[in-house]
């Protein structure tokens, strides 16, 4: 490479970042600015009437698992705290196991169809984001609630004596976000799917694989980027979900995002709030490491 | 076979040696239908197919794409089940096995190796699902690599692979567990000429070397007739001819079986059942049980001889083109009759043509190279 085409060279990169720039400077103002004064608040003193002191304060740290005394000042572990952790982690791994469950057969099958057809199938998937999530989530609560479509049909075949408690407990909760939150399963297995080789399925079974067998050892290895994908995306949201646990959940099924709201409105301290923002945001992390991981050295295995 | 037309006693005959064949024979297809599509759109791929397969032959079926040879590959994977017939395998019915519970493996057109698993792993593949100890397992890997000398690639991803190598690892692969019968779908299809000819030199070895039974499914005529021990040509979902290549080139039963494979003419003669006699009342002794009437007679172009000059005793005919092809000269010719027909001559040193187009030429065919076909 002579001088002058290294200098060209050197030239595009530069005029590469120039054009990059504002692209660049809005990415940090808008993802990490905000970060950071979550951050700064955390360590501040919460306000009489919200907001925070311009004090430093490990409080809003210590409040996430510990609780102060009103008598005698000494700290105590936050039992209505760990629950709401938790609940918010169960949930979600149970949403995602579920949203999996029902997932990878429908993708399964939309990806087994003729090519026109498919993108109907597609499309029928992506119509419940059509509607605002709070209507969808509402018209769960009709469905389910005790003189609800559910409870009043079963009653009125005589098939229970009297209503199945479901609203404002966990399994509703768990029912509502399965719910919502497939469309994001659906998507990425339909996407891995569709790119998966059926051809490899006669080999499976020449090479005297059983059904089971060609599940487990040729089609799950080999659509794994779509689960990981999937799950990742059902996974996060529902662990800071907000609107699903407030309304199926009745405001006492609290869940992380619940919590975390509580501390900016009603509890008025922005500090604890904003300690559990970054909690939540170190656990999905974290998850998300360790599934990772797990998930690569599986497929590097071939098991 | 059995034909129509033959005595009682003939066709008992027959039968009891099927009974006894089929002790000996790897696959047998007995009257495999298989219908795709429903009532009147159905398609018939395969049209009553009956064939014997002996115990560590290779076995060649050559026909056209959508002659039904892939269909009757499928029936005897157990990717397929027929719409009427039986498919026996070491004279046990296996028509309805899944492919699964059948000791026979596919080397596919496609190779299906799994990109998810090494080389080593893909090999292994079907060994494991049977369930092999572990250490047996990676000593039949470790053989199978020798086998496709392969060794130094044995946990390499397959997508790291040229084609060539990717064959042998779907060869080795399906031969690992030690198959009854090895199903070649085509496999040296997606090839280039060159790594085609020596994988057919492999395929060759392979098949000697482990005594396996090959059922090798080709379009490619010239690999057909170099490889295999027999042929079974197929045409519209029906088996034509089933026999050795030299068979099937010297002694084609009809006009597709003469056409498909390597170049030759047609010739329409009228018999006597003893004499057949061409256009222009060129005379030559017919095969054993020829029929009287009209006929139609084959001859190869290499079996066709020129003379320079249309002497009596010749059939004359008028040079209408020669192509000049390397090794051999080929001559267009014109018959008294309005037939086409091509003659093949080993070229001169020089390469220049002996005979000129216009030209008047006397022709005459190798003595027994006449062939009558059966329509």
């Amino acid at each position: 490479m002579s001088a002058a085409e290294k200098a060209q060279a050197a030239q595009s990169t530069r005029n590469g970042w120039l054009l990059s720039t504002p692209a660049l400077v809005i990415l940090t103002l808008f993802a990490v600015g905000p970060l950071m004064i979550v951050v700064v608040y955390s360590f501040l003193a919460p306000g009489q009437y919200g907001n925070v002191e311009w004090q430093f304060s490990l409080d809003g740290w210590r409040g996430i698992l510990w609780t102060k005394d009103i008598f005698d000042d000494t700290y105590g572990l936050a039992d209505a705290n760990i629950s709401i952790f938790w609940r918010s982690i169960k949930l979600s791994v149970l949403t995602t196991v579920l949203t999996f469950a029902v997932g990878f057969p429908t993708a399964w099958f939309i990806a087994t169809r003729p090519q026109k057809s498919r993108a109907l199938w597609l499309f029928l998937i992506t119509i419940p984001f059509w509607t605002n999530l709070l209507i969808r989530t509402y018209a769960i609560n009709e469905v389910i609630r005790n003189e609800g479509l559910m409870n009043t049909v079963l009653l009125k075949l005589g098939a229970i004596s009297e209503p199945i408690r479901l609203i404002y407990t966990d399994t509703a909760v768990f029912i509502g976000m399965a719910y919502v939150y497939l469309p994001l399963m659906v998507l990425p297995l339909f996407a891995a799917i569709d790119r998966f080789d059926m051809r490899l399925l006669e080999a499976g079974y020449d090479l005297y694989a059983s059904r089971m067998q060609v599940l487990r050892r040729v089609i799950l290895p080999i659509v794994k980027p779509g689960i990981i994908a999937g799950s990742i995306l059902v996974f996060v949201p529902s662990l800071g979900a907000y609107v699903t646990p407030r309304v199926l959940g009745g405001g006492k099924q609290m869940m992380i995002g619940n919590f975390i709201d509580l501390q900016f409105g009603q509890g008025r301290n922005w500090p604890l709030g904003a300690a559990l923002s970054l909690t939540l945001l170190v656990i999905v992390t974290a998850a998300l490491l360790i599934y990772v991981k797990y998930a690569n050295r599986d497929v590097s295995n071939g098991h | 076979m059995l034909r129509p037309g033959l005595p009682a006693a003939q066709y008992d005959q027959n039968q009891r040696e099927r009974v006894t064949l089929s002790q000996t024979n790897a696959v047998e297809a007995r009257n495999a239908v298989k219908a795709f599509g429903q009532g009147d759109n159905a398609v018939r791929a395969l049209n009553d197919v009956s064939v014997e397969i002996r115990k560590g032959e290779f076995f060649t079926l050559l026909g056209p794409s959508g002659c039904g040879k892939t269909t009757l590959l499928r029936l005897i994977a157990g990717f397929e089940m027929p719409t009427s017939g039986t498919i026996l395998l070491d004279g046990q019915d296996i028509t309805y096995l899944p492919p699964n519970k059948r000791p026979v493996n596919t080397v596919f057109q496609s190779y299906a190796l799994f990109p998810h698993l090494t080389v080593a792993q893909n090999i292994g593949f079907g060994l494991e699902m049977q369930g092999r100890p572990r250490a047996e397992v990676k000593a039949t890997v470790d053989r199978m690599l020798a086998l496709v000398k392969l060794e130094e690639l044995a946990s390499r991803k397959t997508s790291q692979l040229s084609g060539g190598q990717q064959q042998r690892v779907a060869l080795a692969r399906a031969l690992a567990p030690a198959p009854k019968v090895l199903l070649l779908d085509e496999p040296l299809s997606a090839l280039d000429l060159k790594l085609r000819r020596e994988m057919q030199g492999e395929l060759k070895r392979l098949q000697t070397e482990t005594g396996i039974t090959f059922i090798f499914v080709t379009h490619d005529q010239e690999e057909a007739l170099t490889m295999s021990d027999r042929i079974g040509v197929m045409s519209a979902g029906k088996l034509q001819q089933v026999g050795t290549p030299r068979e099937i080139y010297t002694r084609p039963l009809n006009r597709f079986v003469a056409s498909f494979i390597g170049e030759t003419n047609f010739m329409p003669a009228t018999s006597d059942g003893t004499t057949l006699t061409l256009a222009g009342g060129y005379q030559m002794p017919a095969p054993v049980l020829t029929k009287s009437g009209t006929v139609t007679v084959t001859v190869r172009p290499e079996q066709v001889k020129l003379s320079p000059t249309a002497e009596p005793g010749t059939l004359p005919a008028t040079v209408r083109g020669v192509v000049y092809m390397g090794t051999d000269m080929n001559y267009q010719l014109h018959l008294a009759d309005g037939t086409e027909i091509e003659a093949c001559v080993v070229s001169d040193v020089t390469g220049e043509a002996a005979l000129q187009a216009g030209q008047t030429v006397g022709v005459t065919f190798t003595p027994g190279s006449a062939q009558v076909l059966e329509d």
